[in-house]
């Protein structure tokens, strides 16, 4: 451009990259530092050492490409990569352009940003003119990208999207200055293009069309203060907005392939995964409170923006039903589960709402008050011990469905297991309830409780009838007996040889009750056993995008109209290919599913027990048959 | 005729809790009917505390506690409510779809609030 004057345009971009570069350097060795000793030396290694490679291929793919997304929709995956990728390619080229084309090379990055504005006559032959082009080719790829995120605002159905995310102001302001980025430089660029008669397919055409109506060459720098004005209020606003997951997404990746998790406590892992949350909405989309209950403000999106602004999130934090599904479909990979499970074990102190300076605070100031505990099972007195090889803990929820113990008894006895029945006359809970509500103390005494009676029994497996024990069986007792689930048991008398089984000619349906499948890996033994029983068809969604049944019990405020309707629709979508049984292996499923459906709903052990030979009958009345027989031959 | 000549008989007359304003709190109440509102459809059948896990233990009784909520009878609630195991087989239980695991929940909260005068 000539007129040299007008380069204080550069002002709000520079000001914006510059701040935004040394906020983020100094937020991350903050975060660095407050990391534990351990997680430290981890992400040491980690950078140094073999992950570094897979955390820069994952950021190149999912950071960039955005493969996860593609895989869910394409129209979304196209979206979410023109944006980034078409961004990271006009960044990377427009540098390439501006430093070999110059007379001086490390230009400062203004330089190539507003190349065109410095160099309004460029790219009329040769190699210049090729760069030319393939700069508007990718300014016509982020704009088709940028046309569909606009379309997504008002038709999320168009990609697979059930809902969108509701965003905060800053988070408006920051999304409108992204839109307006692309634009702005189209026009700035067409502009200038068309006063000089240069550009390429793109801001040549529409550059001489404008400049055929309109005083081009005054036009033009008024679109170069909006293009730089834009991108400046797009970084200053970065951290304050969602749009902050840019570069935290990165350090999340180099720390999460560095083996660092989420754990127990808010640490700065936990703070970086909220920030590294783009409030994408996926999670929303999956999410059964949304589709079948029509509860759309407490999904991890939401929670997690409720942490990064210090909101009141506590009615959120509980009306969750842990399920596990949205932590399975998040494509930046963020383990909403424990973050959830942190935040209900805290009692937060006068929350304010956080002022706009606020967002920027390098450290978080959150005020806890110090749990005392609300429940005390002091009136527990030890149990006499049993010994036994095996111990059978049927649960809390299995004893509201005898139909279960029966079957398990049956089984065993047939398969000649010489077991003790733990709670047979109704045991103590295994304290995964209260965990889930986040009563952590509480439910140590329970687990000391129950721990002294398997560890006194010198049981070599405790199979139990419940998913829910099953997971703190497994996480949170200290034991070293192999604890089974039923459907595991009876998968390994089967291996064993020592169950002799018929085989039903049933069409069955399984459902991977949340605890047992998301929540333990345990799919496929449930699935051998079936299929060694009866005919196991497919149901639409399986394993670890398997539906909760609605009944679960990490939720603590869902009320029972809304978990019927989840019961309801979980129902409908199991047995959609109408099956003559839906089997789960979860006792509140069974009770749940039992409730929303016409389909008779069987738990693994009882289609199992029903496969069990017959037992012959009395000796007394076998002989009286034959005689009769006899009888009537003669 | 006035209470100790009353006592001559061998019986006494029960003095009524449900009116008695100056003994009667109703803020725990009101805090647990608004956080969840389904307490109010209890009609005390009983069946949570017939199939309670807690009960089997103690004395631990989820309609009882329900009554002293209602009657506002702080002190016998306070020790009530740290029984329960929050199991949620009363959940299942009741024909009324009360919310039962959060009122037991939502109670101790509010006893917690009532000792450090916040509600």
């Amino acid at each position: 451009m000539k007129e040299m004057n007008s380069e204080l345009f550069v002002i709000p971009f520079n000001f914006g990259l510059y701040f935004i570069l040394i906020y983020s350097v100094v937020r991350s060795t903050i975060w660095f530092r407050n990391l534990s000793r351990g997680d430290k030396l981890r992400l040491q290694r980690g950078f140094f050492g073999k992950p570094f490679m897979q955390s820069i291929k994952e950021i190149f793919m999912e950071g960039l490409l955005h493969r996860k997304m593609f895989k869910r929709n394409p129209v979304l995956g196209y979206m979410h990569m023109s944006l980034a990728f078409g961004w990271f390619l006009l960044i990377v080229f427009g540098t390439i352009e501006a430093d070999s084309f110059s007379a001086k090379h490390f230009n400062p990055p203004s330089h190539s940003i507003f190349f065109r504005a410095y160099n309004p006559e460029h790219g009329a032959s040769g190699l210049e003119s090729v760069f030319s082009f393939w700069m508007d080719f990718l300014l016509a790829f982020i704009l088709s990208g940028l046309l569909l995120a606009m379309l997504k605002r008002f038709i999320p159905g168009m990609m697979g999207m059930k809902k969108t995310t509701k965003h905060t102001w800053t988070d408006r302001i920051a999304l409108l200055s992204l839109w307006l980025i692309f634009p702005s430089r189209l026009l700035a660029e067409s502009f200038t293009c068309g006063a000089y008669g240069s550009g390429s397919f793109l801001t040549g055409n529409l550059g001489s069309a404008l400049a055929s109506v309109l005083p081009a060459r005054e036009l033009a720098p008024y679109f170069w203060w909006l293009y730089s004005l834009s991108l400046g209020t797009f970084f200053f606003l970065l951290p304050v907005s969602r749009y902050f997951h840019i570069p935290v997404e990165m350090f999340l990746i180099f720390m999460r392939n560095s083996g660092i998790t989420t754990g127990d406590k808010p640490s700065s892992y936990t703070e970086v995964q909220e920030h590294a949350c783009s409030s994408c909405g996926v999670c929303i989309s999956t999410c059964q409170m949304s589709f079948a209950a029509g509860i759309n403000d407490i999904q991890s999106a939401y929670f997690v923006k409720g942490l990064r602004t210090e909101k009141d999130i506590a009615a959120i934090t509980a009306n969750c039903l842990m399920c596990g599904r949205c932590e399975e479909v998040c494509p930046v990979g963020i383990e909403l589960g424990p973050m959830r499970m942190i935040e209900r074990r805290q009692d937060r102190k006068d929350i304010r709402p956080l002022k706009f300076s606020d967002g920027y605070a390098l450290t978080r100031k959150r005020n806890f008050i110090e749990r005392v505990p609300t429940q005390s099972y002091s009136y527990l007195v030890p149990e006499e011990p049993v010994k036994a090889d095996v111990l059978f803990f049927a649960g809390c929820m299995t004893h509201l469905t005898p139909s279960i113990i029966i079957a398990m008894k049956k089984i065993m006895d047939s398969a000649g297991v010489k077991y003790h029945f733990m709670d047979e006359k109704g045991g103590v809970c295994c304290g995964r309830p209260l965990m889930l509500v986040g009563r952590e103390k509480e439910a140590r005494e329970l687990i000391n409780h129950n721990s002294d009676i398997i560890w006194k029994s010198g049981a070599e497996i405790l199979v139990t009838s419940c998913p829910i024990c099953y997971k703190v069986f497994n996480e949170s007792y200290y034991l070293e007996t192999r604890v089974m689930h039923h459907s595991e048991f009876i998968n390994l008398l089967i291996e064993e040889g020592s169950l002799r089984l018929g085989y039903l000619h049933k069409k069955v349906v399984y459902h991977d009750p949340c605890e047992l499948g998301r929540g333990s890996g345990v799919y496929q033994e449930p699935r051998t056993v079936i299929s060694y029983v009866a005919d196991l068809q497919k149901s639409p969604q399986e394993e670890n995008m398997a539906l909760c049944c609605g009944g679960s019990l990490g939720n603590l405020t869902l009320s029972s109209g809304k978990r019927a309707l989840i019961a309801a629709d979980a129902a409908r979508t199991l047995t959609s290919s109408s099956p003559d049984e839906l089997i789960t292996a979860c006792p509140l499923c069974k009770k749940t599913l039992g409730q929303a459906t016409e389909t008779k709903v069987t738990d693994i052990a009882e289609l199992v027990a029903a496969a069990l030979p017959r037992p012959l009958p009395k000796a007394k009345t076998r002989i009286k048959k034959v005689l009769a027989k006899t009888e009537n031959n003669s | 005729m006035s209470e100790s000549s009353a006592n001559k008989f061998g019986f006494t007359i029960n003095p009524s809790r449900l009116i008695n304003y100056d003994t009667s709190d109703r803020k725990v109440r009101d805090y647990v009917t608004m956080k969840e509102p389904s307490f109010r459809l209890c009609f005390a059948c009983g069946g949570c505390t017939a199939t309670c896990t807690a009960g089997q233990y103690t004395s631990f009784n989820l309609r009882r506690m329900n009554t002293y909520i209602r009657r506002g009878e702080i002190t016998p609630l306070i020790e009530e409510v740290t029984r329960c195991m929050l199991c949620g087989k009363c959940l299942l239980v009741c024909p009324r779809g009360v919310n039962t695991r959060n009122v037991v929940a939502v109670a101790s909260e509010a006893i917690r609030k009532l000792e450090r005068n916040e509600l």
